[in-house]
C-alpha cells in the first residue's frame, strides 16, 4: 500500500472529476455512493499506509519518499550564497509521522464529514456539485499534507484556497455568501503571496525545496541561530500560515466563511484546511527554531489571536460565528505551542482541534437543520430532549473544548499551556493568555450549549412543531467524533498524569531539535498545580455561563445583560472589519478607481484618439477624393459637354428632320455621281 | 408591250410621293401609309426589272418584301397604338423625347 501511497489524494480526485464532468446526470444515490466511498477507500488507504509505516525497518529513519515525476526540471543557477544550485522540483509524496497524523485526521474526520454532508445536503439542489468541491477539497488536501517539497505544498494550499472559495460562496444566489467567498479568497491572497516569497527565498538560499532537504540543511549548523535570511524565511511563512489558518490580521475571512454550508464549515474551517498553516509552520520547524524573532512572532500572534477571538466569541449570538471564532481562538493556541518551540503539542492540539470542533460544527449543523435554517441561538433553547442525540454529542465537543479532565481538549489544551510556561521560548505572560483563554473558552462554549440546549424554549411556534432529530446519516458521524473527541487525547496521555505522551515520541523524528536550549528547570508539581489551575479557571468559565443562563431567569435581558462600551465592541468584534475597510479597503478601491480613471482617460483616450485621427484622415481622404478627383473628372465631362453645345441642336428629337437629313444626303450623293 | 421605262416612271413617281409624304406629314398613321407606298415602288420595279431580264429573282425578292411590308404594318400599328396610349398623339413632330 505505501508504494501506491499516490492514491490516497486520487481517488478524491476521481470522486471530483466523475461528479464535476457528470454529476449533473447522477441521481443522488449514485453521487452519494461515489463521492463517500472514495474518501472513505482514502481512510482505509490511509490506515493501511501508516500500518505499513510503522512497521518500516530503522534504514528508513522514519520518512518514506515517494518520488513520483520530475515536475520542472528548472536546470543550474547562482545561489544568493554564490555557490552553483541545480534546482529540480518533484511531484512526490513523503510519509514521515507528521504527514501521517495530517493523513489519517484529513481522511477520517473528512470521510465522517462526507458521511454526514449526505443527511445535511440531502434536500439542497446542486447536490452533486456540493459533493465535487468537498472531493476536489480532499484531493488538493491531501496534496497539500503528502508532498515533499513546499512548491507541491503551495500547489495544495492554492487548491484548498479555491475549493473553500468554491464552497463559501456555494449558495452563490445569496449575496452575502458570495461576498464572503471573495473576502476568504482576496484575503489569503495577501498570506499566499508571502508564502509564494518565503519559497523564492528558499530557492535561492538553499537551492532546493524539499522538505528534507531543506531540514538537513538547516540542521547543519551552516545557518548561524538568529541568520536574517532563516527570520526572513520564517516571517513570509508565517504571514502565508495567519492568512490560511486566520491569525491576526488576516484572520477576518474566518467568520464571514460561515456563510458556506455547515458541513463546510467543519471539514474546511475547522478540521483540516485552516490547520494547514501550523502543518506548514510544524513542517518548517527546523528553520523556526534557528529564529527567535520568528518563534517570539508566531507564540505573540498566536496568544494574542486566542484571546482576541475568544473575547468576541463571548457575546456572538449566531451559533456558527461563536464557534468560528473558537476555531480562530483555537487555531492560536496551536501557533502559540509552535512559537514555544512545542511543535508536538501544536500538531497534538490540531487532532485534538480536529475531533471536538468538527463535532461541535456539525452538532450545530443538526441544531440548525432541526430549527429549520434558524442559526440565532436567542431563538432557542431547551431543545436538550427534542433532539437528544444531537444535544448529547454537543455536550461531549463543550466539555472537549472546554478542557474537562479526561477529554481530548483537556490534554492538548494543557500540554500547550505547560510548554508556554515551561519552554525556553515560553514566558508567564503566555501562559497568563492562555490560561484567561481557556477560561473564555469555557464561558461561551457553556453560553453556546445552554442557550441552544438548555432554559426556556424561544423558538417560535411555527419552527418548534417542526423540531426532530437528524437522521442517522448525521447522527452516526456525530457518535464516531464524540469518541474521538474523547478518546483521542489518550494517544499523548501525558507523563506526569502516569502516561506515556505515544503521541510526542511518535513525532519525535519530525520535531528533533540537534541544538536545544537548555531547558529551565520545572518539577512534576509544578506541572501538576498549574494543570489543575487551568482546570479551575475553566471551571470558573463554565461555573459563571451556568449562572447567567441557567440559573437567572429573563433571557432576553441575560443575553444582553452585559451591555455597555465594552460589549458593544465585542458584538462588532471589534470593528475590525470596518477599519480595514478604512485603512485599506477603501483605499485600494479608491485607488482602483483611480486606475479606472486612468484607463478610460489615458490609456481609452489614446485608442479613441488614434480612432479619432483616424476619421479625421478617412475624412481628409473623402474630401479629397470628393473635389479634387472627381473634380477633375468633372472639369473634364464639364469642357466636352461645352465644346459639344453646338452640336447637339442637330439632336431635335422629331423623326422627320433626321428623315429630311437622310433624304437630303442621297440627293447630294445621288447628285455628285451623276455630275462626276 | 409596255416597255419597261413606263413601269419605270410609274416606280419612281411612285416612290417620289412616298418620301413626299413621309417627310412632309404629320400623322405617323400617314407616315406609315407612305413607307407602304415606298416599298410599292419598289415592288413595281422589281417586277419590271425581273420582266426585263427575264429572271425570277425580282419576283421573289418582291414577295419578301411584300411578306416584310405585311410585318412592318403591324409592328408600326402597335407601336403607334403604344405611343397613343402614352402621349395621346399621333403627330410626329410631337414625338421629340430623344432631343438633347
Amino acid at each position: 500500500m505505501l508504494d501506491l501511497i499516490w492514491l490516497i489524494p486520487l481517488f478524491p480526485l476521481l470522486g471530483a472529476a466523475t461528479q464535476l464532468f457528470f454529476g449533473r446526470h447522477l441521481p443522488k444515490k449514485a453521487v452519494s455512493t461515489v463521492c463517500v466511498g472514495l474518501p472513505g477507500l482514502s481512510f482505509v488507504w490511509a490506515v493501511g499506509c501508516f500500518v505499513q509505516f510503522l512497521g518500516l525497518p530503522e534504514s528508513y529513519n522514519h520518512i518514506f519518499p515517494k518520488h513520483l515525476y520530475t515536475w520542472l526540471p528548472a536546470g543550474a543557477f547562482h545561489l544568493a550564497n554564490g555557490s552553483l544550485g541545480n534546482l529540480n522540483i518533484n511531484v512526490g509524496m513523503q510519509l514521515d509521522p507528521l504527514s501521517c497524523v495530517m493523513v489519517l485526521v484529513v481522511t477520517g474526520v473528512g470521510f465522517l464529514i462526507h458521511v454526514y454532508s449526505t443527511g445535511y445536503m440531502a434536500h439542497e439542489g446542486g447536490y452533486y456539485r456540493f459533493f465535487g468541491y468537498l472531493n476536489l477539497f480532499m484531493f488538493f488536501m491531501l496534496v497539500l499534507v503528502l508532498a515533499d517539497n513546499y512548491l507541491m505544498m503551495f500547489v495544495g494550499w492554492e487548491g484548498v484556497g479555491l475549493c473553500s472559495y468554491l464552497l463559501i460562496g456555494f449558495y452563490f444566489q445569496r449575496k452575502s455568501a458570495s461576498d464572503a467567498g471573495k473576502k476568504a479568497f482576496l484575503v489569503n491572497r495577501i498570506g499566499d503571496a508571502a508564502f509564494l516569497l518565503g519559497v523564492m527565498l528558499m530557492v535561492v538560499t538553499f537551492g532546493t525545496l524539499d522538505f528534507h532537504s531543506i531540514t538537513e540543511a538547516a540542521r547543519s549548523g551552516n545557518f548561524a541561530m538568529g541568520s536574517s535570511v532563516i527570520t526572513a524565511i520564517c516571517i513570509l511563512l508565517f504571514i502565508g500560515a495567519t492568512g490560511k489558518s486566520a491569525q491576526i490580521p488576516l484572520y477576518i475571512w474566518l467568520p464571514d466563511a460561515m456563510e458556506g454550508p455547515t458541513p463546510v464549515s467543519a471539514l474546511i474551517h475547522a478540521a483540516t484546511m485552516v490547520t494547514a498553516g501550523v502543518y506548514m509552520v510544524a513542517r518548517s520547524n527546523a528553520l523556526f527554531v534557528l529564529s527567535p524573532t520568528a518563534l517570539g512572532l508566531v507564540a505573540g500572534i498566536g496568544a494574542a489571536t486566542a484571546i482576541f477571538a475568544a473575547s468576541i466569541g463571548l457575546v456572538q449570538n449566531d451559533i456558527k460565528r461563536v464557534l468560528a471564532y473558537s476555531t480562530v481562538s483555537q487555531l492560536g493556541y496551536m501557533f502559540l505551542a509552535c512559537g514555544v518551540g512545542a511543535f508536538t503539542a501544536g500538531v497534538f492540539h490540531l487532532m485534538t482541534h480536529a475531533f471536538f470542533k468538527a463535532l461541535l460544527f456539525l452538532g450545530s449543523g443538526s441544531v440548525i437543520h432541526a430549527m429549520s435554517g434558524e442559526q440565532d441561538m436567542r431563538k432557542m433553547g431547551a431543545l436538550w430532549h427534542k433532539i437528544p442525540i444531537t444535544a448529547k454529542t454537543m455536550l461531549v465537543g463543550t466539555l472537549a473544548i472546554s478542557g474537562c479532565p479526561l477529554l481530548s481538549g483537556f490534554v492538548s489544551k494543557d500540554e500547550i499551556l505547560w510548554q508556554s510556561y515551561s519552554s525556553p521560548h515560553g514566558s508567564k505572560l503566555l501562559w497568563i493568555v492562555g490560561v484567561i483563554t481557556a477560561g473564555m473558552t469555557a464561558f461561551y462554549m457553556f453560553r453556546l450549549f445552554y442557550l441552544t440546549f438548555a432554559g426556556q424554549s424561544r423558538v417560535p411556534p411555527e419552527v418548534e412543531h417542526h423540531v426532530h432529530e437528524s437522521p442517522p446519516s448525521m447522527t452516526v458521524p456525530l457518535i464516531c467524533l464524540a469518541a474521538g473527541a474523547v478518546l483521542a487525547g489518550f494517544v499523548g496521555w501525558p507523563e506526569v498524569l502516569g502516561g506515556g505522551d505515544w503521541f510526542g515520541k511518535f513525532l519525535e523524528p519530525v520535531f528533533e531539535n540537534p541544538n536545544p536550549i537548555p531547558a529551565l528547570h520545572h518539577t512534576r508539581g509544578e506541572e501538576f498545580g498549574l494543570m489543575v489551575f487551568s482546570v479551575m479557571v475553566a471551571f470558573a468559565g463554565f461555573y459563571y455561563a451556568y449562572r447567567r443562563y441557567v440559573k437567572q431567569s429573563g433571557i432576553a435581558r441575560q443575553v444582553t445583560a452585559l451591555a455597555g462600551v465594552g460589549y458593544n465592541i465585542l458584538l462588532h468584534k471589534y470593528y475590525v472589519d470596518e477599519i480595514y475597510d478604512a485603512l485599506f479597503v477603501n483605499r485600494i478601491k479608491n485607488l482602483g478607481n483611480l486606475l479606472a480613471a486612468f484607463d478610460l482617460g489615458v490609456v481609452d483616450g489614446g485608442v479613441n484618439g488614434v480612432g479619432w485621427a483616424t476619421r479625421m484622415s478617412g475624412e481628409i481622404s473623402r474630401l479629397w477624393d470628393k473635389w479634387v478627383i472627381d473634380g477633375l473628372v468633372n472639369v473634364l465631362a464639364a469642357v466636352v459637354k461645352l465644346l459639344s453645345y453646338p452640336a447637339k441642336f442637330v439632336q431635335t428629337g422629331v423623326v422627320q428632320n433626321y428623315a429630311w437629313l437622310i433624304t437630303a444626303g442621297v440627293v447630294v450623293f445621288m447628285i455628285y455621281y451623276v455630275l462626276r | 408591250m409596255i416597255p419597261t421605262e413606263y413601269y419605270l416612271f410609274l416606280g419612281s413617281g411612285l416612290f417620289a410621293i412616298g418620301v413626299v409624304g413621309v417627310l412632309t406629314r404629320r400623322n405617323v398613321l400617314i407616315i406609315l401609309m407612305s413607307i407602304e407606298l415606298i416599298l410599292n415602288a419598289v415592288n413595281i420595279n422589281l417586277m419590271a426589272l425581273s420582266q426585263y431580264f427575264k429572271s425570277v429573282d425580282g419576283q421573289v425578292f418582291a414577295i419578301f418584301v411584300i411578306t416584310d411590308a405585311a410585318a412592318e404594318a403591324a409592328v408600326g400599328l402597335g407601336l403607334i397604338i403604344a405611343l397613343f396610349r402614352n402621349k395621346e398623339t399621333v403627330n410626329a413632330d410631337e414625338i421629340d423625347l430623344l432631343k438633347w
